[in-house]
């Protein structure tokens, strides 16, 4: 298996604040890989370290590289690349105030892709990996904030897809949208899985043992225990934290 | 059953006292705008008619109309948002959109803040050292381009500050989702931020009208003359270099103060103009700001 993602000693900080505590780990090629732990724990910050939209927060730093296909993130000559080369789908639903159509062609548009059959079929395309198109293909020109919550759930997973990245970052998808629509984007999860390299932020337990081949347990900054799903989620962990945390007994 | 106790009727009738006086209060500050306006129209109003608006003064002001000043403040009012209003709104856009707070953008704040509390005859000096002498337009004289530049200084701040108000207006998600998808901040700014706070900056734009066409002291000393007749050949044909113009400000304040045998309704009918032209333009950024928010996208 090839190494999608390499993080090596890994310190961030807001201010003097110091979120992870250098931390390393390695994200395969093509593998769902789930992140639980409880909220302040630096799941969404290690996100944002690895598409670099970190700095965009003043006072933010971080020491150690996370590499890229082998590249080292810090260093990239192309940071608006790297970004298309990883989607990113934040906990609340946020639809861009252009219409639907325009929500999803933002990303290529702004990559320099003009050409309108292109367009309209790539924007058809990210909709149904979506499970949005059914709902919306008649009303591509209204506005995509006036989806209800769920739906611009979708529009921004949607949009997310609509560089083709090949890494997907999920942070807590589902939590602005109904278990019907979870379960259907969990199906398109499992089949995007064989194109791409699918990072899952969640708070649902559950979520990650149905879906990922490794969980990372992250508390305060750092890897409690990072293992297969068959022993993360079994009465064999090796830090007792990790089974208290997903049977639900502390955290 | 509900009993009233001692405690709760006198609860009670705090609650309608105190509210009694702060709404009073908040009436109190009407009264104030609608004497003024009212008694200002009541004396002026009379001596308003085709004549005084189109005719140029005569006798010193005493006769005649007030077109030259009309239309001196038109040009005033003109070329100092022509500069303040793409400076402004271009330094706003720098300052929120891209500065990260370090010690260029706290100077620069810093600025914005203290030049908007600088008084305005203050700005008139300014504006006669380096406008007059020492950009030096039109030979060390007065000039309209000198008044207009030394408003367009006075406006700036206020520009700045509402449009940076309206910039930060547009949720800060939006910017992140444009930026988790390899958008630039160009970008962003062009597709996202600026359609949906255009509104917001017209309306602080548009509000500085006003203010610059009721400016006195610091045109009195760089651009405005008490008595300048347009060219007798047409209409609007100062030289915005070359000439001096009358405003409306400042022929008030002349025809009030300085001349003689002025008719005692003159002065009231130029100041009902000057109020006029302010509200019907505050009137027009009302209604393109509803317009504009019956359409907003989110």
């Amino acid at each position: 298996m090839t190494k999608k993602i390499q993080v090596e000693n890994l310190r961030t900080f807001y201010g003097t604040k110091e979120v992870h505590h250098g931390i390393s780990f390695d994200i395969e090629q093509n593998e769902i890989f789930a992140i639980i732990g409880p909220a302040q724990s630096g799941k969404t910050t290690l996100l944002r370290a690895i598409n670099r939209t970190l700095e965009f927060t003043p006072g933010t730093k971080m020491t150690g590289t996370i590499k890229v296909d082998g590249e080292d993130v810090q260093k990239t000559r192309d940071v608006y690349g790297l970004r298309r080369k990883i989607g990113m789908v934040a906990p609340l639903p946020v639809g861009l105030p252009l219409t639907i159509y325009d929500n999803v062609a933002f990303a290529p548009r702004s990559s320099g892709i003009n050409d309108k059959g292109f367009l309209d079929a790539h924007v058809e395309k990210c909709l149904r990996q979506s499970a949005l198109w059914d709902e919306v293909k008649d009303r591509l020109d209204s506005l995509g904030t006036k989806l209800s919550g769920g739906q611009q759930q979708r529009l921004t997973i949607a949009r997310a897809l609509s560089h083709q990245p090949e890494i997907l970052c999920l942070d807590e998808f589902s939590i602005a949208i109904d278990p019907v629509t979870t379960m259907r984007i969990e199906d398109v999860l499992k089949e995007l899985k064989k194109e791409m390299t699918i990072i899952l932020v969640t708070n649902l337990v559950q979520q990650a043992r149905r879906l990922a081949a490794r969980t990372m347990f992250l508390w305060n900054g750092d890897i409690i225990e990072l293992d297969r799903n068959e022993v993360m989620f079994s009465d064999n962990t090796k830090d007792k934290r990790t089974y208290e945390y997903v049977n639900g007994i502390f955290g | 059953m509900f009993t009233e106790t001692p405690f709760i009727r006198k609860k009670k009738r705090n609650e309608v006292i105190a509210k009694c006086f702060f709404g009073f209060m908040a009436a109190a500050m009407v009264i104030p705008l609608f004497l003024i306006v009212g008694y200002i129209v009541v004396q002026g109003a009379p001596a308003i008619s085709w004549e005084f608006l189109t005719e140029n003064p005569r006798s010193g002001g005493a006769k005649g109309g007030i077109w030259a000043a009309i239309v001196g403040t038109f040009y005033i009012v003109f070329f100092s948002l022509a500069f303040s209003a793409p400076i402004g709104v271009l330094a706003a856009v720098y300052l929120n959109e891209y500065a990260t707070e370090n010690w260029f953008t706290r100077i620069v704040n810093l600025a914005v803040v203290n030049l908007a509390g600088v008084p305005s005859i203050v700005h008139g000096l300014f504006g006669v050292g380096a406008f007059v002498y020492f950009a030096n337009f039109n030979d060390g004289k007065k000039s309209i381009i000198a008044a207009a530049l030394t408003l367009a200084v006075m406006t700036l701040p206020v520009i700045i500050a509402s449009t940076k108000e309206a910039l930060s207006a547009v949720p800060r998600q939006f910017r992140e989702a444009c930026w988790n998808v390899g958008a630039t901040r160009w970008q962003v700014i062009w597709k996202i931020v600026l359609p949906n706070s255009i509104s917001g900056i017209l309306t602080g734009v548009i509000l500085q009208v006003s203010r610059t066409a009721g400016e006195t002291a610091p045109v009195m000393l760089t651009g405005v003359a008490t008595y300048k007749l347009l060219d007798s050949t047409g209409l609007f044909l100062y030289h915005p270099i070359k000439d001096q113009c009358m405003a409306l400000s400042m022929h008030l304040y002349y025809i009030a103060t300085q001349a003689n045998n002025v008719p005692k309704a003159t002065p009231f009918a130029i100041a009902t103009v000057l109020i006029g032209v302010v509200l019907i333009v505050n009137a027009a950024a009302i209604a393109f700001r509803v317009y504009l928010r019956s359409r907003k996208k989110w």
